[in-house]
C-alpha cells in the first residue's frame, strides 16, 4: 500500500477528533473522505499532511513513517489545495507561483509555470494580484499551486466549494484529466457527492471521528439501499447507531 | 539550510515591499517622523542641558540606534503576521521547508525592510540637524550588528507567542519594544534606574550598547569589551529565542492550530 494509516487517534484538550482510525490506498487511486462536519476528516488531513501531531497511530507513506521520517523529503513529493488555505493575495499569480516552484525546488520553473497556467487556462491573469481575482479564479491559482510540484500524493480539502456549477465542473473536469494522464494518488475530502461519485474510485466515511463505512460508491450506495451518495450520506449521517 | 528555499521565501517579502509604492513609504515615514520629532529634543537639550552641552546628537544618535532595533523586530513580526493574514500559513508549513530556513529567511529579509525605513531617515538627519551616526565610526556597525540581533530575537519571541497563542497574540507584536525600552537605558544613563533594576538592566544588550554609544561620543573613546559583551549577550537571547520558536512550533502541532491559523 502506498498510504497506510494505522489506529490514528487524535485527541486535543476535550474531545476525541480522531479515534483509532485505519485505511489504506493504493498507489495511483483517488479515494474520498466523507462525513459531517466536525467529523475529524481536516483533523485527518491535518495529521497526514504533518500539521498536526497524532496523539496515538501512525501514517506510513511509501514505506516511511511520518512521524519518524525526514519529513521534508515526504513533503516534497505532496502537495494541498484548499479555498479555505490561500495565497499572499497582494502577490501577482505568477509570482505566487514563481515562489511555490522555488521552495518545491522545481526545475525548469519558466516552462513548468507555463504549462500549468496553459492547462488551467491562467495565461491572461499571471500578471494579476491574486487577491484581485474571483473565487473561481483563486480556486484555479491554488491547484495550479498544489500541482507545480508534479506531486504523487495530492490532498484536496473541498475544492469546488462555493463555486457555481460551471467553474465547479471545469475543475471537477481538470482533476479527472489530470488524474487519467499523470500518476497521482488523490485524497480528496468533500461535501459534493456528485463530485465524489465522479472523481474517486473508493471511498471513506467519518463520523464522530471513527470510520462507519468505506468501500466503491457503488459497493455503499448498494449496501445501504439508497439511489445515490448523498441519500446514503444523508442516512449515514443522521443514524444514530455507527455502521462499521 | 538550503539558501535557495530560503531566497525563495525572502523573495514573497520583497515582491511584496516592491508591489507597493504606499507599503514604501509607510516604511520611510515612521523612522522619518522620529527623527523629527527627536531632532528637536535633541537640539533643546543640547541648548539647555549641561550633561549634553559638549556633545551635539546624542539623543538623536540613540533615537536613530533604537529606531533600529524597533524596526528591526517589527519587520520580524510583520513579515510573519503577513503571511497569517493572507491565510498562508497552510501553504507555508505544508511546503518541505525547515523551521530554520524560515528564521532564517526573516532575519535576512528584515534587515532589507528595516534599511529601506531608516536610510533615508539617517540621512535626512544630517543637513537637518547637523548629526551623523557615523561619527561612531567602525564600532556603529558592531552595535549595529548586537541591536540587530535582539532585534530580531524579539521578533523571534513574539512570533513564537503567535503561534502558542494565535493571532491574539499580534497585540504584543505591536507593545514587545516599549516593555524593555525604560529598561534599556536609550537615552539616559544606568545611573538613572533604581539599583534593583539596573541589575535587570544589566542583562539586557540593549544597556551596554546605549552605554558604549554615549562612550564614543562623549569620550571619544572605544570599549571593545562592552561591545563584544554587548553582541554576546545578544546571541544568547538570540539561541533561547529559536529554542522558544521551535517549542512553539512542536506545540502548535501538538495543538492543532497550524492548519487553521489566520481563519
Amino acid at each position: 500500500m502506498f498510504i497506510q494509516v494505522e489506529n490514528l487517534t487524535k485527541k486535543f484538550k476535550n474531545s476525541l477528533a480522531v479515534n483509532k482510525i485505519n485505511f489504506s490506498i493504493e498507489k495511483n487511486k483517488t479515494v474520498g473522505l466523507l462525513g459531517p462536519n466536525g467529523c475529524g476528516k481536516t483533523t485527518t488531513i491535518g495529521m497526514m499532511l504533518g500539521l498536526i501531531k497524532p496523539s496515538a497511530g501512525k501514517i506510513i507513506i511509501d514505506n516511511k513513517n511520518l512521524e519518524k521520517t525526514d519529513r521534508i523529503s515526504l513533503l516534497n513529493k505532496m502537495n494541498f489545495a484548499s479555498p479555505y488555505v490561500e495565497l499572499p493575495k497582494r502577490l501577482t499569480v505568477k509570482q505566487n507561483l514563481e515562489i511555490y516552484g522555488r521552495l518545491y525546488g522545481v526545475k525548469n520553473l519558466d516552462d513548468k509555470i507555463k504549462e500549468v497556467s496553459e492547462e488551467l487556462n491562467l495565461k491572461i491573469f499571471l500578471s494579476k494580484k491574486t487577491g484581485e481575482l474571483s473565487s473561481g479564479q483563486k480556486n484555479r491559482v491554488s491547484l495550479a499551486k498544489s500541482l507545480i510540484n508534479e506531486p504523487e500524493i495530492l490532498f484536496l480539502d473541498e475544492p469546488t466549494a462555493s463555486l457555481d456549477p460551471d467553474i465547479g465542473d471545469y475543475i471537477r473536469s481538470y482533476i479527472q484529466s489530470y488524474k487519467t494522464k499523470n500518476k497521482i494518488t488523490i485524497f480528496l475530502a468533500s461535501h459534493n457527492m456528485a463530485e465524489v461519485e465522479r472523481l474517486c474510485d473508493s471511498i471513506i466515511m467519518m463520523k464522530n471521528g471513527k470510520i462507519i463505512d468505506r468501500g466503491t460508491c457503488e459497493e455503499i450506495i448498494k449496501k445501504h439501499g439508497r439511489n445515490n451518495l448523498e441519500e446514503t450520506f444523508l442516512k449515514l449521517a443522521r443514524s444514530k447507531d455507527e455502521v462499521s | 539550510m538550503r539558501f535557495h528555499k530560503i531566497y525563495a521565501l525572502s523573495l514573497r517579502h520583497i515582491y511584496l515591499i516592491c508591489s507597493s509604492f504606499p507599503r514604501i513609504i509607510d516604511l520611510i515615514y515612521w523612522p522619518t517622523v522620529q527623527i523629527f520629532l527627536w531632532g528637536f529634543i535633541s537640539k533643546f537639550f543640547t541648548l539647555n542641558s549641561t550633561y549634553y552641552s559638549n556633545t551635539v546628537g546624542i539623543i538623536l544618535t540613540a533615537a536613530i540606534l533604537y529606531d533600529f532595533l524597533f524596526r528591526a523586530s517589527i519587520s520580524y513580526n510583520m513579515m510573519f503576521l503577513e503571511e497569517i493574514w493572507s491565510r498562508n500559513f497552510t501553504n507555508l508549513f505544508i511546503a518541505p521547508i525547515k523551521i530554520s530556513e524560515i528564521i532564517a529567511s526573516l532575519t535576512l529579509t528584515a534587515i532589507f525592510r528595516t534599511l529601506i525605513g531608516l536610510i533615508p531617515a539617517t540621512i535626512l538627519a544630517i543637513p537637518l540637524f547637523g548629526v551623523s551616526v557615523f561619527k561612531l565610526g567602525i564600532p556603529l556597525l558592531f552595535l549595529l550588528l548586537s541591536l540587530y540581533i535582539f532585534g530580531i530575537t524579539l521578533g523571534v519571541l513574539v512570533t513564537s507567542g503567535l503561534l502558542r497563542f494565535g493571532p491574539a497574540f499580534e497585540s504584543v507584536a505591536w507593545a514587545s519594544l516599549f516593555f524593555l525600552a525604560p529598561l534599556g537605558c536609550i537615552y539616559y544613563p544606568i545611573e538613572i534606574l533604581p539599583h534593583s533594576l539596573q541589575l535587570i538592566a544589566k542583562a539586557l544588550p540593549l544597556v551596554h550598547i546605549f552605554e558604549e554609544m554615549r562612550n564614543i561620543l562623549l569620550n571619544n573613546s572605544v570599549s571593545w569589551f562592552q561591545i563584544i559583551k554587548s553582541i554576546s549577550i545578544s546571541i544568547m537571547y538570540f539561541v533561547f529565542g529559536v529554542i522558544v520558536f521551535y517549542l512553539s512550533y512542536f506545540g502548535a502541532k501538538v495543538r492543532g492550530t497550524l492548519i487553521n491559523m489566520g481563519e
